[in-house]
């Protein structure tokens, strides 16, 4: 199922009126397991406030008097409440019993991908499409104003910044990358500087790092042809691949995890054309405002 | 009397990069403390899966964040189509900040609103009024 359509469970840990509040380090313990396994979870007491309820399944846990789980329902129908007691439960047969209700509800299943995709500073970005004319997996769309945006985040390459790298305002961030100002932080005119020197990197290693691929290949092909070395060729495109990976910081298995340079080469230009396309509604829309 | 803001702890479960120790320390207080809070894996996951819970969390008025950059937090908020209230979020960065600066900061009844605002380079065409864009 795609990553959108999926429903969450919010697992509220009550410890008020009718249940014993749990120690200290119980709760901390129970939080750390439940968050570690990828759910919301919500404390609640006499103290602050916490988000409402919205229309996601609710599990509430606690220590209930004589060990009962409450019975109860939403009034209005549009929260699945369950409630469930953990008197004498450790934070694994907690935990276990969240699981159980998180498949019985159908809920997502968490963990299964690492939340790794671009987010656009839109504080920042100038709509300049670079980052759609260089992607080859169809991350990035535009919305109905030809705004750019992140369409397919599943479709990102784990642990792969280089569209954040020819972005020439530092706009794409990869809030889980190592370093600033991918990571979100606070971008200074050095960053800018050493943005666009990466750009020229890629220009001076043939053009574009595409149309590098693409002329390594077409070499690649003239000897393959005379020398019938398909070992040859192939050392030479990981050596082409290498030099991108440090230009770029582009994981090795993700270069070498593309497709053919005859598919890369057909996807640079389907992109490149929407770009374009993008780029000519937006000149011709200012130029018959 | 002003209301509290709420407290939002990201554990940032899929990835390594803010320091363990840290986000230990944090959740320790929280937990000994006899607050009420919010607590989630991670922000950028439930960022990816336009989770709706994102809009109940930006929705409830003043909130207090512990997660990483500013920056970052803004923009996983928006792209998931809930925004922060500008005026009303603290994000505490658990990646470059200590565990007794984090706590005490989301201790403190005091709200200092960090998030950053303002268009930073040139606005793009679709982003200007028409009459603008024209001129």
């Amino acid at each position: 199922m795609p990553l959108k359509e999926q429903t969450t469970l919010r697992v509220v840990l009550y410890e008020g009126d009718g249940a014993q509040p749990l120690e200290a380090g119980d709760r901390f313990t129970t939080m750390t397991t439940l968050l570690e396994k990828g759910f919301a979870v919500t404390r609640v007491s006499d103290k602050g406030r916490v988000a409402p309820a919205d229309r996601t399944s609710l599990l509430v846990l606690g220590r209930f008097n004589d060990g009962r789980a409450p019975l109860g329902e939403d009034a209005s129908g549009l929260v699945n409440l369950r409630f469930q007691d953990i008197t004498d439960f450790d934070s694994n047969r907690i935990a276990e019993a969240v699981e159980t209700l998180r498949a019985e509800t159908n809920a997502a299943k968490h963990g299964d991908w690492k939340p790794w995709f671009p987010v656009i500073d839109y504080d920042r970005c100038t709509n300049c499409m670079q980052c759609l004319s260089f992607c080859l997996f169809g991350v990035y769309g535009v919305d109905e104003q030809q705004r750019i945006q992140v369409q397919n985040n599943d479709n990102c390459k784990t642990n792969c910044p280089a569209c954040s790298r020819v972005c020439p305002e530092a706009a794409i961030m990869f809030p889980k990358y190592k370093a600033g100002p991918i990571n979100g932080d606070v971008v200074s005119d050095a960053d800018l500087q050493r943005e666009k020197m990466k750009i020229d990197i890629s220009a001076l290693l043939g053009g574009d790092v595409y149309a590098m691929l693409r002329e390594r290949s077409e070499k690649a092909k003239s000897r393959f042809s005379k020398e019938r070395d398909a070992d040859k060729a192939l050392q030479e495109r990981q050596k082409c691949l290498v030099k991108l990976a440090s230009a770029g910081d582009i994981p090795p298995e993700v270069l070498m995890s593309l497709p053919s340079p005859e598919e890369i080469a057909r996807r640079a230009e389907e992109a490149k054309a929407k770009a374009q396309t993008v780029l000519a509604a937006q000149q011709r829309g200012a130029s018959t405002a | 009397m002003t209301t509290p803001p709420r407290i939002l702890y990201c554990n940032c479960t899929y990835a390594q990069v803010v320091p363990k120790e840290v986000k230990e320390a944090v959740l320790k207080k929280l937990c000994e403390s006899g607050v009420a809070f919010d607590a989630v894996a991670d922000l950028c996951e439930m960022s990816a899966r336009l989770d709706p819970a994102l809009k109940r969390l930006a929705d409830g008025g003043a909130v207090k964040i512990a997660a990483c950059y500013p920056r970052a937090v803004k923009w996983l908020f928006h792209a998931a189509k809930a925004p922060l209230p500008i005026e009303a979020a603290e994000i505490l960065n658990m990646r470059v900040q200590s565990a007794d600066e984090v706590a005490n900061a989301l201790f403190s009844a005091e709200l200092q609103p960090n998030l950053p605002t303002g268009k930073a380079t040139k606005p793009s065409a679709v982003e200007l009024p028409k009459s603008e864009v024209a001129a």
